[in-house]
């Protein structure tokens, strides 16, 4: 037996501790996981409750379309611009790093102002969280969402003025590679969430 | 201005409870006026408080678990006492209040604040030596983790002396646990102090996972890990996967109580038994991240005190894997009785009984390592012994109860309460005091006193099979769990032989604390100089006890199995030519000053009181600004210093 498990070759990080970039990235990477394991609870949650509309308002008579169309737009370009200013970061080319950083604040915050003009509209309509299981589960899940892109907004805010205070550092290179996997694990959060809640509800 | 806080608030006509807890806030305020008198503060403050070393953190992480043993134990025993009066007529001595906030209580401390800090402190403090490596992948991190489980540990304790604890079980089923029904603040207490710990908890997982996959010495690839890393391994994959779950049931409960949302009421189109489930997905999981790494300390133990290679080492890794993976597939056999139908629960039956194959493995599997090894009966072992006697009957009545008819009879009877308290006891329980006994030098530098660690392991074997074997039987009989009195007077016999188990155990737990006092008065009698006091295998014996910061001054590689011991047995064990520098992470008040604003931010939601609640928040996320804003900062150990600590440490461990 000790023989035998002796001459396994090493094939799996015979090297030693792996660089510090490879460990924060990778624990990153596993906090993103639980993150997506979180969201896919209030998924399963509203896959249940979806039908439970307890007389008021359903999905159909709620959703459009079009609003969820451009929100959809609003965030996944912001994605493009986030990952363009991690290139530019990476060439150091600082000028267009802060005009992608701003293009990606921009279109978040379109994206945060649309979504809380829909929460707005739908309270306004008595289609609150407390209207009925069915709306408890929606305003939950997208809110979820809305308060991770609120997080990231004040996240890339401080990464901002970090990089232009202390200079594009290691450190804040790899928050900024931590920043940007969240910033496009929010993406596709939303894909999902764009098909289950608004695709197939209103249908 | 105080939202729902009183004077009311405070339990002046409850004389038991207000002496009590009196008692607690005057020990306290005694520790904290002795701590300023003798001056203790700033080493208090640099060394344990704001350090980032794995080691310091674990020792902090067991002595919390210490401390709500006590707590969650003296709940144990308080009901046990009423359960062996309150027959026939008589009402006991507890009223049915103060009875349902007991046994939540036992059970949330028990397993969040007792088990929970105990195992995850024992990975802290072992992993990272087993691994080769000077810390975990985040120290910063692991100081938070920790502190967050004593904020929400503190906050459960608050309960005791402002307000009330949940009147709920220790899972909170609504719609019992919903506002229309417990309009108090103990739901409240119960959800925010888990909340705030179950972050800490996730936290400390991914950082484990994220070690214990990039962060080995050299040559250490997976199928030369230590078997307590594997479980470790297995056991953070199954926080970071189900911890998750814990968190969102929680905040939609939360949720239905705070903002008057639908998920879990009886009005509304809300469901309670997706709470049952939600609550299970994170449950029986749970369990897992209990068992697996008690499982990894009986395999290190069997196999230093057998003085032989683990018997079936890649059986062993396999079977963990199986566990972890199974352990996500069998969440609904804690409620068959939900009438998912026939089919769902024969498959859910069949899942259940399926993972006592992996656990039969593992059994054999020490058996074997023992067959024909030079096994030396020191405490551990008892420890080890004792689970799998004890354990086998355990899962014995855990298959019986996965057979769903059986389990629509046994279901919420106290051969239940029984069964988890079998396996936990005997697998967990014991576990963690055969670790603690065994890593013990390791920490500190000395030996535990080994009469009293001797008496402890039989006061707590004798005294569970008193307690919790008459269980079986009542339960049998149809005595029902969390009952507060009982007509039938011919149980009375066996909840008399059940207290006095759980005085017994008291003994054992008397033992213990005798023996952590005895061994450190008798401490230079029984000094480790050697750092490798039980002739061990794996690499947290090739370090000095207690070891140094950096923990290796050179970093060792690794050749196969039992590195350490395949060095001693070649002679390889020599001093290293040349120590290149090295840095450490310096000391950082993040964590405490983290955990200080949840415990204010905690105890204002449950309150109400918003002001202090936005308040807590806000400090916190300023607390996190500036620590994210200074560029970290590490402390060089230079070379000469290291050679210079290596030296000393050769020199003592040459027999005088």
């Amino acid at each position: 037996m000790n023989a035998q498990v002796a001459n396994v070759p090493v094939a799996d990080s015979g090297a030693g501790p792996a660089p510090v970039r490879i460990v924060v990235g990778y624990g990153f990477w596993i906090f993103l996981l639980s993150d997506i394991i979180l969201f896919s609870a209030l998924f399963a949650t509203y896959a249940v409750l979806q039908g439970q509309t307890n007389g008021g308002p359903s999905g159909r008579e709620l959703f459009e379309l079009r609003h969820a169309g451009i929100e959809t737009l609003a965030l996944l370009l912001s994605s493009y611009t986030c990952g363009l200013a991690v290139l530019a970061m990476e060439r150091r080319r600082m000028p267009a790093f802060y005009l992608c950083c701003a293009l990606t604040f921009i279109l978040g915050a379109t994206f945060l102002s649309l979504e809380l003009n829909e929460f707005a509209a739908l309270i306004a309509r008595g289609a609150g969280p407390s209207r009925s299981a069915f709306l408890s589960a929606f305003f939950s899940l997208v809110g979820l969402h809305g308060v991770h892109v609120t997080v990231g907004l004040l996240w890339l805010i401080f990464l901002v003025a970090q990089t232009a205070y202390r200079g594009p550092r290691d450190y804040v290179c790899r928050r900024l590679l931590c920043f940007s996997l969240f910033w496009h694990a929010l993406d596709i959060i939303w894909v999902a969430l764009l098909t289950v809640v608004y695709l197939m509800g209103a249908r | 201005m105080l939202g729902k806080l009183t004077w009311q608030a405070i339990p002046f006509n409850e004389p038991p409870a207000i002496a009590a807890s009196g008692m607690i806030v005057l020990i306290i305020l005694g520790l904290l006026a002795l701590i300023t008198v003798k001056g203790w503060w700033p080493y208090l403050w640099n060394e344990w408080l704001t350090s980032v070393d794995h080691k310091r953190i674990g020792v902090m992480y067991v002595v919390l678990a210490l401390v709500l043993l006590l707590r969650g134990f003296s709940d144990a025993i308080m009901m046990r006492t009423q359960l062996a009066l309150a027959a026939g007529g008589a009402p006991g001595y507890l009223p049915p209040d103060h009875y349902d906030q007991i046994f939540s209580a036992h059970g949330t401390i028990m397993i969040f604040f007792m088990a929970m800090p105990f195992v995850i402190g024992l990975m802290n403090f072992v992993v990272p030596l087993q691994l080769g490596v000077r810390d975990v992948a985040f120290p910063v991190l692991n100081s938070v983790s920790f502190w967050l489980t004593a904020a929400g540990a503190l906050l459960v304790n608050v309960s005791l002396m402002v307000g009330e604890f949940a009147r709920t079980g220790w899972l909170a089923y609504p719609p019992l646990s919903e506002l229309a029904f417990s309009p108090g603040v103990g739901v409240d207490y119960y959800l925010w102090s888990l909340q705030i710990s179950g972050l800490g908890t996730l936290l400390a997982g991914i950082n484990m996972v994220t070690t214990i996959l990039k962060v080995r010495a050299p040559g250490m690839s997976y199928m030369r890990m230590p078997v307590f890393c594997w479980t470790a391994l297995c056991a953070n994959m199954l926080i970071v996967a189900a911890f998750p779950i814990l968190t969102a049931t929680f905040g939609m409960l939360l949720l239905d109580r705070y903002a008057g949302m639908h998920f879990f009421t009886n009005t509304g189109g809300g469901n309670f038994m997706l709470y049952v489930n939600l609550i299970w997905m994170w449950g029986h999981p749970e369990v897992y991240i209990l068992v697996l790494p008690a499982f990894g300390i009986f395999s290190e133990v069997i196999a230093t005190f057998s003085g032989k290679q683990l018997f079936g080492y890649r059986s062993m890794v396999l079977a963990t894997l199986a566990i972890c993976v199974l352990s996500f597939m069998v969440w609904l056999h804690h409620f068959f009785t939900m009438g998912a139908g026939a089919d769902v629960n024969a498959i859910f039956g069949i899942a259940s009984m399926i993972i006592a194959i992996p656990t039969g493995v593992k059994l054999f599997n020490w058996l074997f390592t023992m067959f024909r090894g030079r096994i030396r009966f020191e405490v551990p072992v008892l420890w080890t012994i004792g689970f799998m006697v004890t354990f086998a009957m355990g899962g014995m009545t855990g298959v019986l109860l996965a057979v769903p008819p059986a389990d629509f009879v046994l279901h919420n009877s106290l051969f239940l309460v029984a069964h988890f308290h079998n396996v936990i006891i005997g697998a967990v329980v014991f576990g963690v005091m055969a670790g603690y006994y065994y890593w013990f030098p390791k920490a500190f530098g000395f030996t535990l006193h080994r009469g009293l660690g001797v008496l402890s392991f039989w006061c707590w074997f004798i005294g569970f099979y008193l307690a919790f074997f008459p269980l079986y039987a009542v339960g049998l009989l149809g005595a029902t769990r969390r009952m507060q009195h009982y007509a039938d007077l011919s149980w009375q016999p066996y909840m008399i032989a059940a207290e006095v188990g759980a005085i017994v155990i008291l003994c054992g737990i008397l033992a213990t604390i005798a023996q952590l006092v005895v061994s450190i008065r008798t401490r230079e009698s029984r000094r480790d100089l050697t750092g490798d006091p039980w002739n061990g295998r794996t690499l947290e014996w090739a370090t000095a006890s207690p070891p140094p910061v950096y923990n290796f001054a050179v970093v060792p590689k690794v050749e196969s199995l039992d590195a350490f011991w395949a060095a001693k047995q070649q002679g390889t064990v020599e001093p290293a030519q040349a120590y290149p520098a090295i840095e450490v992470p310096r000391n950082s008040p993040l964590g405490f000053l983290t955990a200080f604003c949840a415990v204010i931010s905690g105890f204002a939601l449950i309150w109400h009181i918003w002001w202090l609640a936005l308040l807590g928040l806000t400090a916190a996320a300023i607390v996190l600004v500036v620590f994210g804003w200074r560029p970290r900062i590490a402390v060089e150990v230079s070379s000469e210093q290291l050679a210079a600590d290596e030296r000393a440490r050769r020199q003592s461990m040459v027999p005088a």
